[in-house]
């Protein structure tokens, strides 16, 4: 699969990445070099055979639905880029 | 005191030859004098670690002290520590101070470490060089035209160089073993879940594994016994008991079955690095044990497959960077979507950028079935090799990397060409199993890495059967030429 400039305009809109105009021709040509070795995998005979999700076939843990955690908003908040009465700012969304 | 182990500086800080401040204010004169040429440093804590030093002494003093008491070692910048920079090797992060200890930071602690500092890194994990790092290249304590290795390469470079005691890495396709290999250190990535993931930001969540990086093996069973276990913090943490992993270092190899995978000794191997690892297997026949040929006959899906599933878990991952609550913002946002677009684009590196849209690409509508779930079978298929294999052999040794320390520059301009760096790791971390390097016989000068797997949850034999080797040879010793 050979991606070209729209398809990276699209998939780097899709991951929320601005990407300098000419930068783009880079990595259209540096994404299909990566998809052309993951295409290998189509070599290799795959049916009847379960996808692993995990490494150790573990069940998802769960836990007493009580809260654990201590409330640490202050110390999370200090390093957020902006804040005020403890809400995080970003710009409107809603007029 | 810096070419010492952590086994013989902690019988010197016990016997009162030294102290830790003395230890400790020795380390910090060698990261001074040294780390302008290998920047394996991003942060420094010089201040933090002498009191930490202080306090190690106090408890010496009392009597109170465990093996790590006093230890000086460097924290890989991916785990968070209360109140000092962690960048994770990036822009995105370079402002941010963590509010929270990482499991691994707070069980060290507690073992009684000095923390000298944070160990630049690729930046997020992702790379094979150290190149990605937004702090810059990191040199190759053995020739500073060369690569330390990656992602964990300032850790490497720290112990290679003698800078710290000991450090911490993370290995999500061989950012421990890899690294380890190229800077002739001991790395162990432990099986999948043995070490909390719990404040180790996040690459490939059902890959990513800490570890200890050290000068010795020993050095290692004492570091992983400080690092694992059970933690309830991490939804993935295996709840299996830890065992002494120092007990069973001296166990008798008569009779341990190594299995050598064919695959991994065909084209693309280094001549030099194959007659290191033929003459390592010569020790151990020494010591008894036997060598047969097995096949792992899915190695070659190994690095495709992972790189549909890195870059996929990795897309998730890194969405929680969006410039809203923590680390990088652009400048003057005109509204969300482009604060979110501007952060990230200005905030990660051309290396994060290419694996995040490889995984968004892969998850993507249509795209599913042929990627990702294609490649969650191949990784079975790579899995259920292992599992045959150890029904013959109690350890799978091989090369660490196809060659040694390539030089600077030299693979950034094609991405694939870096990634096949990772060829013989990659595997145990889609199987979740453990593996170790350590060095053999150097090449040219440059160290070489054999790599050891091991069955789940088999690290204390892993850790034997090196440091059994190390007791034989002296390799591990060795120290960069004007670093001793």
């Amino acid at each position: 699969m050979s991606l070209d400039r729209s398809d990276v305009e699209k998939i780097a809109h899709l991951a929320r990445l601005a990407l300098d105009e000419n930068q783009v021709e880079g990595y259209a040509a540096e994404l299909s070099n990566i998809l052309a070795l993951v295409e290998q995998l189509e070599a290799a005979d795959t049916d009847n055979i379960e996808p692993m999700a995990h490494p150790l076939h573990m069940a998802q843990r769960l836990r007493q639905d009580q809260v654990t955690e201590p409330d640490r908003r202050e110390q999370n908040q200090a390093v957020a880029p902006l804040v005020e009465n403890g809400l995080y700012l970003v710009p409107k969304v809603i007029e | 005191m810096h070419k010492k182990t952590i086994v013989e500086l902690a019988a010197g800080l016990k016997a009162g030859e030294f102290s830790s401040v003395e230890l400790t204010g020795h380390f910090l004169e060698r990261i001074e004098r040294l780390d302008g040429n290998i920047n394996a440093f991003i942060t420094i804590t010089a201040e933090q670690a002498l009191a930490e030093a202080a306090a190690a002494d106090e408890k010496l003093k009392a009597g109170e002290a465990g093996p790590l008491t006093g230890i000086p070692i460097v924290q890989k910048d991916i785990f968070c520590t209360q109140g000092v920079k962690t960048s994770c090797g990036s822009r995105m992060l370079d402002n941010f101070i963590s509010p929270y200890d990482a499991t691994v930071v707070t069980k060290l602690k507690q073992a009684g470490v000095v923390t000298l500092g944070k160990a630049n890194m690729d930046e997020f994990a992702m790379g094979s060089s150290n190149e990605t790092s937004f702090y810059g290249n990191v040199h190759n304590p053995w020739d500073s035209e060369r690569v330390p290795g990656g992602s964990s390469g300032g850790s490497a470079a720290a112990v290679a160089a003698r800078m710290a005691a000991a450090a911490t890495g993370t290995d999500t396709g061989g950012s421990i073993r890899q690294p380890a290999a190229l800077c002739g250190i001991t790395g162990l990535k432990p099986t999948y879940g043995r070490i909390s993931r719990f404040g180790m930001i996040a690459f490939a969540s059902s890959l990513d594994q800490a570890g200890p990086m050290t000068a010795s093996a020993e050095d290692a069973a004492l570091m992983l016994q400080a690092m694992a276990g059970f933690d309830p913090r991490d939804s993935t943490s295996a709840d299996h008991p830890v065992p002494d992993y120092s007990a069973t270092l001296n166990d008798s190899l008569a009779g341990l079955k190594i299995g050598l995978p064919k695959e991994y000794f065909e084209e693309g191997l280094d001549g030099g690095v194959r007659s290191s690892i033929e003459a390592a297997l010569e020790v151990y026949k020494g010591l008894g044990a036997e060598v047969v040929e097995i096949s792992l006959p899915n190695s070659a899906m190994a690095v495709p497959t992972y790189y549909v599933v890195a870059p996929a878990e990795c897309s998730s991952n890194l969405s929680r960077f969006d410039g809203a609550r923590f680390g990088y913002r652009c400048e003057d946002p005109k509204d969300l979507e482009d604060l979110y677009k501007r952060s990230r684009g200005e905030g990660f590196g051309a290396e994060v950028k290419r694996r995040i849209m490889i995984g968004t690409y892969a998850l993507s509508a249509g795209y599913y079935d042929a990627y990702y779930l294609k490649a969650q079978k191949t990784r079975q298929l790579i899995s259920d090799d292992f599992k045959q294999a150890f029904e013959q052999v109690d350890v799978i040794m091989g090369p660490a990397t196809p060659a040694p320390a390539f030089k600077l520059g030299e693979k950034t301009d094609d991405p694939v060409t870096m990634y096949l760096n990772d060829i013989y790791t990659i595997a145990a971390n889609l199987a979740g199993l453990p593996g170790l390097s350590m060095p053999v016989q150097p090449v040219n000068g440059l160290p070489v890495g054999l790599q050891l797997v091991g069955n789940y949850f088999a690290e204390a034999k892993l850790l034997n059967v090196a440091h059994k080797f190390q007791q034989e040879t002296g390799w591990h010793r060795l120290i960069p030429e004007g670093l001793d």
